[in-house]
């Protein structure tokens, strides 16, 4: 098991003037964010306001205005960001022979996966997976795994290079309600003892309500943010989610 | 008849030869094309190759197989480009773009009733591959091998999804590309021997059985290979005994293969 570090509510991770357009399309814009380590923030909206745009834009998938920092609060250095994805699903259908040793090696090394298998590396891999109970998932094929044994991997695997930012798209499809408690339950752990910040894509306002630390509601630019008091009783969320709350 | 006496001719010596550089090549390439679903896409570059003729046709080029790979390269670089902007499917842009390109192949081609002279490549024949051209295809297949030894990872990272892999600095448009070219590039410098009509066949089949009985990539890949040689081989045995064309003796042998893992891998539960 790794060392696990208390988060030090030193740094944090700024967002100025952030905006994406894509064609004539202005998706995005003026996004301006300040996430501290060791919160969990939970980014919500109704369908196409723009919060994946935002998570692939953070990540450098997509081009876009203006600048993200990390900073060191107590000396005001800047450092690189590293951050760590985890995507909601993957591309594989039945039958793709990839294992999770596959997948993950794919990402982490250079070691053609096709020819041979590196000892050290699934250690390292088997070590991750430990964390969260999935290492009897290493030589599994990733098309069989169920949606919250996927999550589990996929979210070893962010850790393995011990990222200052975690970005992660709540899984839609594939997991039940217990799965879906799990998995909140498994971020709010990681928040609370690893050093680094959450970004959160999330649909379920039940659960935002009862693990995030910040909520930020989206609608082309941040239409409100705050904790999650302050945001569900404003007139911006009341405006966007007045049908169906609890879904978006 | 003796077992070996095939080998007395040169040009049974020389095809032998080319099978043994071609169907690993296949094998391997076969792999990540049936894992990014990009059948379609190899079968579309196959069929330019006609385009591909005739535009060196109507250019005067002497070596129709530049002509050929040329076209193929940038027809495979604009399919990648296109499918990833426009918001139709993309089986349908390659289907548009194919048949747009083998018309136009046709069109050229049997001006004046000439398409006779052409319809060899339809069919291909491996058995009138020469010593130069071995080492053309030989030299592909360093190529590749090199390819893959550097880039597998990153590709499979990409195919696997596109945003976790551009998240660790890879650059998936480069490397979408270069595959594209190097499957372009394959298929031209082999259509003449195999033909146009089942070329993707042996790209395809391999990779498919293989991906039938397996759980990961070593195994996908030994047995896309092996599935690859074998069927190969045998196929231009029975091809010379039995005295019918290479080409398809090989794919027909190549399918059974499907047809046997696929059972196996139900059986199996693979």
């Amino acid at each position: 098991m790794r060392r696990i570090i208390r988060p030090c509510g030193l740094h944090c991770i700024k967002i100025n003037h952030l905006g994406v357009t894509l064609g004539k399309q202005e998706i995005l814009k003026d996004i301006n964010l300040h996430i501290h380590c060791g919160s969990l923030n939970a980014v919500i909206g109704r369908n196409g306001a723009g919060k994946s745009t935002l998570i692939r834009a953070i990540l450098g998938d997509i081009p876009h205005t203006g600048t993200i920092e990390f900073k060191d609060r107590e000396n005001g250095h800047i450092q690189k960001l590293k951050m760590g994805y985890v995507p909601q699903s993957m591309n594989v259908e039945k039958q793709t022979p990839v294992s999770v040793y596959d997948m993950i090696a794919a990402y982490q090394s250079n070691v053609p996966v096709f020819l041979m298998r590196g000892k050290k590396l699934r250690g390292r891999i088997e070590e991750h997976l430990k964390i969260f109970e999935a290492e009897y998932l290493l030589d599994k094929q990733v098309c069989n795994l169920s949606g919250g044994e996927l999550q589990r991997v996929l979210i070893s695997m962010a850790l393995m290079d011990n990222p200052n930012l975690l970005l992660l798209d709540e899984p839609v499809s594939g997991i039940d309600q217990n799965g879906m408690e799990l998995f909140y339950r498994t971020i709010y752990h990681l928040k609370e003892n690893y050093d680094l910040a959450v970004i959160l894509i999330s649909h379920d306002l039940d659960y935002v309500r009862k693990y995030a630390d910040k909520v930020i509601l989206i609608d082309q630019s941040v239409r409100k943010q705050g904790s999650v008091k302050e945001v569900f009783a404003s007139p911006e969320f009341c405006q966007v989610f007045q049908y169906g709350r609890g879904e978006d | 008849m003796e077992f070996f006496s095939w080998l007395q001719y040169d040009f049974m010596k020389f095809a032998f030869l080319a099978i043994l550089i071609i169907t690993p090549l296949f094998g391997l390439m076969g792999t990540m094309i049936v894992n990014r679903k990009m059948a379609f896409f190899s079968d579309a570059l196959g069929h330019s190759a006609l385009t591909g003729i005739a535009v060196g046709v109507v250019l005067g080029v002497n070596n129709t197989t530049i002509s050929m790979a040329v076209f193929a390269v940038i027809f495979a670089l604009l399919l990648n480009q296109i499918s990833s902007r426009v918001s139709a499917s993309t089986d349908t842009v390659i289907s548009v773009f194919s048949s747009c390109s083998i018309a136009l192949g046709l069109a050229i081609l049997s001006r004046g009733g000439n398409f006779s002279r052409y319809s060899s490549i339809l069919v291909g024949d491996i058995l009138s591959i020469t010593l130069e051209e071995i080492w053309y295809l030989a030299g592909i297949l360093a190529v590749t091998l090199l390819f893959w030894g550097f880039g597998f990872n990153k590709l499979l990272a990409v195919s696997l999804n596109r945003t976790l892999a551009r998240s660790r600095r890879i650059s998936a448009g480069w490397m979408e590309n270069l595959f594209a070219v190097l499957t372009a590039l394959i298929v031209m410098v082999s259509i003449k021997w195999i033909g146009i009509l089942i070329i993707n066949a042996l790209l395809i089949l391999p990779a498919a059985s293989a991906g039938n009985i397996s759980e990961n990539m070593r195994e996908y890949h030994f047995f896309a290979v092996l599935f690859s040689v074998f069927s190969g081989i045998l196929g231009l045995l029975v091809s010379y005994f039995v005295n019918v064309a290479t080409g398809p003796t090989i794919v027909i042998l190549a399918s059974v293969i499907y047809f046997v893992t696929y059972w196996w891998g139900r059986k199996n539960n693979v």
